[in-house]
This record gives structure tokens, sequence and C-alpha cells, in this order.
């Protein structure tokens, strides 16, 4: 369970966050959908314990962040970030390979290279592990991150009372529609009973599609959460996003779709 | 990954039989040119054996005294110099930076040249206290400052401007040479301690004093550096990932700054600016198509000590018996190379990556 208590946060002057308090429980995908400054992404570099808040506590089951070591954090918690840019030639071993950093001193184990061999495995990209990351496509670059992050958390926590956190932001902001739905439904296919799993999405009908819960952020604040879909409701994206929608049904499956509703020229 | 451990292991392997073949021939050649017979048999001598035979003394104070120390000293300096490249380039981000650019080594000649010049008009009950640490402290005082500037300058919101860097390296080098010239200007003690000396560098002043205070910065700051590779190889993601990954990115860059200005200060305090060294170990490195930062730590130590032996063997003959100074020889390999990634990292703008 992740417990995000009373978070605030402000960068020279401006309110970013103000006064945030919610709960994500594993066993569930959830997605933070917001339109662009309302903090979702602060929000998720707090969670992550990359930013201090400036009031507030995030606790990872019992254990309060702030006071956390970097690598006890690091060894139950990954996160996956939009693509980050190399300017070196590595292999994909290699970057896998720095998931289990935290784990290792010097010289990974045996244990550690079978991990990233399963992950690997996992995201389906077995066969590129030789290859120069550089020499790769956006969303195959993507795949080799994802890799990295789930070889981070390979392994449950040795108490059964402890989750694993696994933090998405804009995961498939740089990927076409195929891969999109590739990446989502592997990140789909991870939930499980003892992994927290949070994602920053933009496309709400992604959003609609693959979460089990939506927190909808504006200004800093918690707008709406729920299931999903039946949270998303006209009203509320025109609320949060300030822009006409319609609520339509995909003919197929039945699934709501968003679509603009205003006049276009 | 198992294949992959041997082959940096047999790389190693090839890399150190080349340095030791390049310090016998650098030793052998020179001013005036021995036969191996004669090295081996010096060296016999000065281990102490073969007493019995006769030899030109001469000859082996020349090899002992000046020779063996020179190749020695150059192969420290050398490993010093790559390294600390390969440390700038995984610290800035970026394969174009080497200690001649970030200010450290012309930051290092002006501490030092203020000591040679100014040393004997300050000397207080301190400083005389410090005795031979009293150069090298200096260097490494000045090269700090020279390094954190520009790194300070051209890191904004944790990501490295490249123009910005070469920019604030270029006021930083011109600063810190001005000073340097001032201080070769003002000099009494003309002949070692030209301009000349300090922009491009000699080895000619090697004994073994150097030597064993170069071996200690030297080897000490490569050991050192060693604990950081995986931390630098996380650095490669970008600070925000690495600190994802455990990595405490402020600590770190604080740590390589200070490793980075002391391989450098106290080599440079000793035999000048040598520059581009730091910038082609590291390029022709990556050329194996891995940037493991161990791999590269290493390799660049053992290939630093190899290439500086050459350009200084080229040194000593092309205008044999007097010398050329070494930073012209590295100019001329390493200046085209810098020129070439410059042209890549601009074509990088449009592609994706710096070596794709």
């Amino acid at each position: 369970m992740l417990s995000i208590d009373n978070v605030s946060y402000r960068i020279g002057g401006k309110q970013i966050l103000a006064g945030i308090t919610t709960t994500f429980a594993p066993g569930l995908l959830h997605v933070i959908v917001g339109p662009n400054g309302s903090g979702k992404s602060t929000f998720l570099q707090i969670f992550s314990g990359e930013l201090k808040p400036e009031e507030g506590k995030v606790y990872y089951d019992d254990l309060p962040i702030a006071h956390a070591d970097k690598t006890t954090l690091a060894r139950r918690r990954a996160v996956m970030s939009q693509l980050p840019e190399l300017h070196f030639p590595l292999s994909v071993n290699d970057i896998v390979m720095m998931g289990r950093y935290p784990h290792f001193n010097f010289q990974p184990s045996k244990k550690d290279s079978a991990i990233c061999r399963q992950a690997m495995e996992r995201v389906e990209i077995t066969a590129l592990s030789g290859r120069d990351y550089l020499t790769l496509s956006g969303g195959e670059k993507q795949r080799v991150q994802f890799a990295r992050a789930l070889a981070q958390i390979w392994e449950p926590p040795s108490s059964p009372a402890e989750s694993r956190y696994l933090f998405l932001d804009e995961p498939v902001s740089s990927l076409d529609i195929h891969y999109q739905h590739q990446f989502l439904q592997i990140a789909r296919s991870l939930v499980r009973d003892n992994i927290v799993l949070v994602a920053v999405l933009h496309d709400i009908n992604l959003a609609m599609l693959y979460a089990d819960r939506i927190l909808f952020m504006k200004e800093g604040r918690v707008a709406a959460e729920g299931p999903s879909p039946a949270i998303v409701t006209p009203s509320l994206i025109r609320e949060v996003f300030n822009i006409p929608v319609q609520l339509l049904e995909n003919p197929q499956s039945a699934a709501p779709v968003i679509v603009y509703d205003g006049s276009t020229r | 990954m198992q294949t992959k451990k041997i082959s940096f292991r047999s790389y190693y392997g090839v890399l150190t039989v080349l340095l030791v073949l390049s310090l016998i021939v650098a030793a052998r050649v020179g001013a005036v040119n021995m036969g191996y017979e004669k090295i081996f048999l010096f060296i016999q001598r000065a281990l102490g054996f073969r007493h019995d035979v006769e030899v030109n003394t001469v000859e082996e104070q020349l090899f002992l005294q000046i020779r063996l120390p020179r190749v020695i000293l150059c192969a420290l300096v050398g490993a010093a110099l790559s390294v600390s490249g390969t440390l700038m380039q995984a610290l800035f981000r970026n394969p174009i930076v080497e200690p001649g650019l970030v200010g450290t080594s012309s930051g290092a000649a002006f501490g030092a040249a203020f000591v040679f010049v100014m040393g004997k008009s300050l000397s207080g009950g301190w400083m005389d206290a410090l005795g031979p640490f009293l150069l090298p402290l200096f260097a490494f005082a000045g090269g700090l400052i020279a390094t954190w500037t520009v790194y300070r300058l051209s890191n904004v919101f944790g990501k490295v401007n490249v123009n910005t860097l070469l920019l604030a390296g270029i006021a930083v080098n011109a600063l810190a040479a001005g000073g340097t010239g001032f201080f070769s200007y003002i000099a009494r003690d003309p002949q070692a301690r030209s301009i000349v000396f300090w922009n491009l560098g000699t080895l000619s002043g090697a004994d073994w004093n150097n030597v064993g205070i170069v071996s200690v910065s030297t080897i000490g700051g490569i050991l050192l550096s060693l604990r950081y590779t995986k931390a630098l190889n996380a650095l490669m993601l970008g600070e925000t990932e690495a600190g994802y990954l455990g990595i405490r990115t402020d600590r770190l860059k604080t740590r390589i700054i200070l490793l980075n200005t002391f391989l450098v200060a106290v080599a440079t305090s000793i035999v000048g600016v040598i520059g581009f060294v730091g910038l082609i170990v590291p390029h022709i490195l990556r050329l194996m198509k891995s940037s493991d930062n161990r791999f590269l730590l290493i390799g660049s130590a053992l290939l630093g000590g190899i290439l500086l032996n050459i350009a200084d063997m080229l040194a000593r003959v092309i205008v044999a018996p007097s010398e050329f100074p070494i930073g012209v020889i590295t100019a001329f390999a390493g200046a085209p190379v810098f020129l070439f990634l410059l042209i890549r990292s601009n074509r990088q703008q449009q592609k994706g990556g710096f070596y794709a």
C-alpha cells in the first residue's frame, strides 16, 4: 500500500501540489491523468522519493520514505520515465543489468544475470540482448527500460506484508499506437497482489481501457478519483481539462471512448 | 555476460603487453639509442645482479636516472590523464570532454605556477611545513576551482549544455592561462618554467622523486575511481534515473570532480599541461562498442600509458638531440579527433544518439 498524507510542494512561490492525500492499493493498475502543469510528474517524483515534499509524508507500507536510505528504497521501488537519452554506446544487456545495481556491490551474481534474462523474456526483448541500445527503435528502447525497471524489483520482498512499487511516468508518450497498446498490455499483465502499480498517462482513452482506478489531477489537487471507466464523465473531463467532450461507445467492444466535442474551424 | 567478461579480460591482457613493450621501446630510443641487451643488463645491475660485467657508467646513469624514470612517469601521467578524461566524460555525460577542455589542467597549471614564482616570497611557517606537498596542493586547488566553475556554469537544471560547457571552458582556460603567463613572465628561473612548458608540457624533468609522487596519486586515484564505476554507468541514464537506482548523485558528482582534479593536478604540477590525451583514449576504447565505465577506466589507464609513451618517444626522436614539447604531438593527434567528435555531436541533434 502506497499512502500519501497531505503532501504539498512549491517551486519559487508557485504552489505545485496542494495538500494531496490518497492511497494506492496493490493488485490494481492505477492511472494518474491531468492537464499539463497539473503537477502529475512532480507528484510522481515525490512519491518515488526523488523530491522531498515541503509538507506531508509518503509511506511504502509502514516505511516513511523520507527517512529511508536510497539503496533500500531502490530495492523495493522502480521508476520508468520517458525515454532517457544516452550519449554512449551500451548493450541492451548492460542497461537491463543496471536494474540490479541496488542489489550487488561489484560483480553481479548468477542470480542477477538470471533475473535480467527473465525480465527481458517478460517484455520479449531477449533477441535484442546483445544489441547496441542506440541502434534500437523507440518502442524497443522503451521495452529495454521497462525490463530494467522490472529487473530492479523482480524478487518479492522478504516479508509478505511488504509490497513492491512500480511507477511509470508517461511511459507511452513517445510511442506509436501499436507500441502504446503493446506496452500497456504488458503493464496490465504485471498486476499482482504485492505490486503497487501507478502510471501517469496523457491519453484518457488509454487510461479508461487499461486502468483499474483513475485519479484526476488539476492545479495540484486531486479533482476526482475512482474506478475506471465508471468515474469518467463528460462533465468531469470538461471540469478538469476545460474542454467539451462526448462519451461514445466502441461499437465492437462496448468500451467507452472520449471524443472532442467543440468546433474545429 | 560470461563471454563478454572474458573478452574484456583479453583486452586488458593485450593492452598490458603493449604497455610493457612501449615502455621497453621508449626506454631504448632517444638522443642516444641503446641496444636491448644493454638495457636488460642495466636493469639487472640495478636489481643487484651481474656486477661482474664492465659497463659504460655514463650510459648506465643516463638510462637509470633519466631514461627509465621518464618512461615510467610518462606511463603514469598518460594513465592519470586518460582516467580523468573517462571520469569527466561520464560525469558530463558527453564524449567531447577532457581535463584540458573543462579547465582542470590549466587551473592546476596556474596553481603550480603560482607556487613556483611566488612560493619563495610567501614562505611562512605553514608553507614550509607543507614541504613537497605545497606544489601539488596548490595545483589541486587551482584545478578544482576551474573545474567546478565550468561544471556549474554548463550544468543547467541537471542537463549539461555542450555549448555553454565549451564556452565556459574557453573562458576559464583563458583566465588561467593568462595568470600562468603572467607568473612565467615575472619568473626569475627562466629555463624550465617557461610558457611553453605550461602550455605544451614536457617530461624532460623526470626523476625518481617525481615518479614517486605521481605514482601515489595516479594509482591511488585509479583504485578509488573503480569504486564509482557502477554509479557512473547509472548516471548515463540521467541524474533522475540514477537516483531511482539508489545513487546519491550530488555526493557522486562532488567526489568525481575531486578525484579527477586530484589525478590531473598532481600530474600537471610536474609535467605541465598535456592536452587531448583524456579525449582520445576513452574514444578509442569506446570503438569496442562498450561504455561500461569499469572497462573504460581500466582500459584507459593502460592505453593512456601506451599512447603517451609513443607521443613522448616521437617528441624525443623527431628533432633529436633536441626535443619537441609533447603537447604538440598530442594536439596534432587529438585536435582532429575532437573536431570529428564535435561534428558528430552536431549531427546527433537530428539523430538518435552520439554513436548511433
